[in-house]
């Protein structure tokens, strides 16, 4: 390469690498990835998984070794942490409206102890924006999401949990 | 004992607990009540695994031999398991396995929530994320409880049955082995007395709203804790274990 790589160069390349479950959605975006180190030994990139289970983990770690190798970046390393743990609310905005134009309803705010606990959120539908849903189930298609109901438009939709 | 002999053990037994409900749980797979209610522990099997590679990942490397998560889960013996019996038992019919997982919820979570305190970071890393998961497990089988105790004549029969059935289980879950105590000692392990009464609070307020009865204490089993198990986990290990036993060293 001819300019000197920097963090950024990294984090822009990185923003090919999408959720494998939610493929409109970067790892960036959905706060799964926390940092990117150059050190001597090449690219440091550290991610976090959002359950404790998550099987597409290993999809984003080979993901992003493939992006950077095909950005001509040999030596990759990514490191997996677990703490500070991930929470719904490192899903930023444009993560936050992508996934509600790909029919998944975002996490309501805050993943305080509150919704957790189970106080009933507000959860606009997906597909007509009413307020009028109610929950199906606690456990959708995937660990992270919950099964919901439109009683305007009468459609199924996932909703991103709160975590 | 040694404090990182006590220190594998019991994030051993962290590991060997929600690995082996996860496999249990797993069991309803494709054959659930409902489609839901097949996703739902589909899902909470999946939340347990995940615990469970980071608990014997951990464990692994605490011991220092080199074994990873996987040499942990499918090259140990049944008596090498340090699981409690209650997470082994069948999961019999669906009050049996709602019955036995809101047990051991409302045990697993104060549990972890004690656990992201400990000033093992590791251990607190390990906690602070399934203590969200635990919330999340504990509410869906509190709530099937209820729906089957203030269900049917049926299905409150059953629930009772389970109850019954699954209470000599439940002392294990409060009674420390030498490992533990070491831990408890060393403030790295909540006193799994005040566990207890956050268990007993649940249980009393969940089983009243469920219309079921407590059961009176009577004896308890014990011993999954020092590797001596029921009949049942060895069935389990010959499923779970079979594809690396049968083709040692396999990768994907
Ligand atoms: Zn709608």
């Amino acid at each position: 390469m001819s300019a000197p790589l920097t963090p950024q160069d990294v984090l822009d390349l990185l923003e090919q690498v999408k959720d494998p479950e939610v493929p409109v959605i970067s790892v960036r975006e959905l706060g799964v990835l926390r940092d990117v180190q150059l050190t001597a030994d090449g690219v440091e990139v550290t991610i976090t998984p959002t359950y404790s289970g998550c099987p597409a983990m290993d999809v984003m770690r080979t993901e992003i070794e493939r992006t950077l190798h095909a950005a001509g970046i040999d030596r990759v390393t990514v490191k997996q942490v677990l703490s500070p743990p991930w929470t719904t609310d490192w899903i930023s905005a444009s993560g936050r409206a992508k996934l509600e134009g790909y029919g998944i309803a975002p996490p309501p705010h805050s993943a305080d102890i509150r919704a957790l606990k189970g106080a009933a959120p507000v959860v606009k539908c997906p597909h007509c924006g009413s307020t009028r849903t109610e929950m199906i189930s606690a456990f959708g298609s995937t660990a992270c999401k919950a099964l919901y109901k439109c009683t305007d438009c009468l459609e199924p939709f996932d909703l991103f949990k709160c975590l | 004992m040694e404090r990182s002999e006590a220190l594998f053990r019991t994030v051993l037994r962290l590991g060997d607990n929600s690995l082996v409900l996860g496999h249990r749980l797993s069991e309803w797979c494709g054959h659930g009540p409902q489609l839901e209610e097949d996703i739902a522990q589909a899902n909470i099997a999946l939340d347990l695994l995940g615990q469970a590679r980071n608990y014997l990942t951990y464990a692994g490397e605490i011991e220092g031999k080199g074994r990873t998560e996987d040499d942990l889960a499918y090259l140990r013996t049944e008596r090498q398991f340090l699981n409690v019996k209650l997470a082994e038992l069948p999961k019999g019919d669906y009050a049996h396995t709602i019955a036995r997982s809101f047990l051991f919820d409302a045990f697993h979570l104060p549990l972890q929530q004690a656990l992201t305190k400990s000033p093992d970071e590791r251990l607190a890393g390990i906690a602070g994320k399934a203590v969200k998961e635990a919330t999340y497990h504990l509410r869906h089988s509190s709530e099937w409880l209820v729906r089957f105790g203030d269900g049917t004549e049926e299905s409150h029969r059953r629930a009772q049955a389970a109850i019954d059935g699954l209470w000599m289980y439940t002392g294990e879950l409060f009674a420390p082995d030498e490992a533990e105590r070491t831990l408890i000692e060393a403030g790295i392990l909540p006193d799994l007395a005040s566990i207890k009464a956050e268990w007993d609070a649940t249980v009393a307020r969940v089983l009243a709203e469920a219309t079921l009865v407590r059961p009176a204490d009577g004896w308890m089993a014990r011993g999954g804790k020092d590797g001596q198990h029921t009949e049942h986990l060895g069935f389990l290990l010959a499923e779970l274990q079979y594809l690396p036993r049968a083709f040692p060293g396999a990768q994907w």
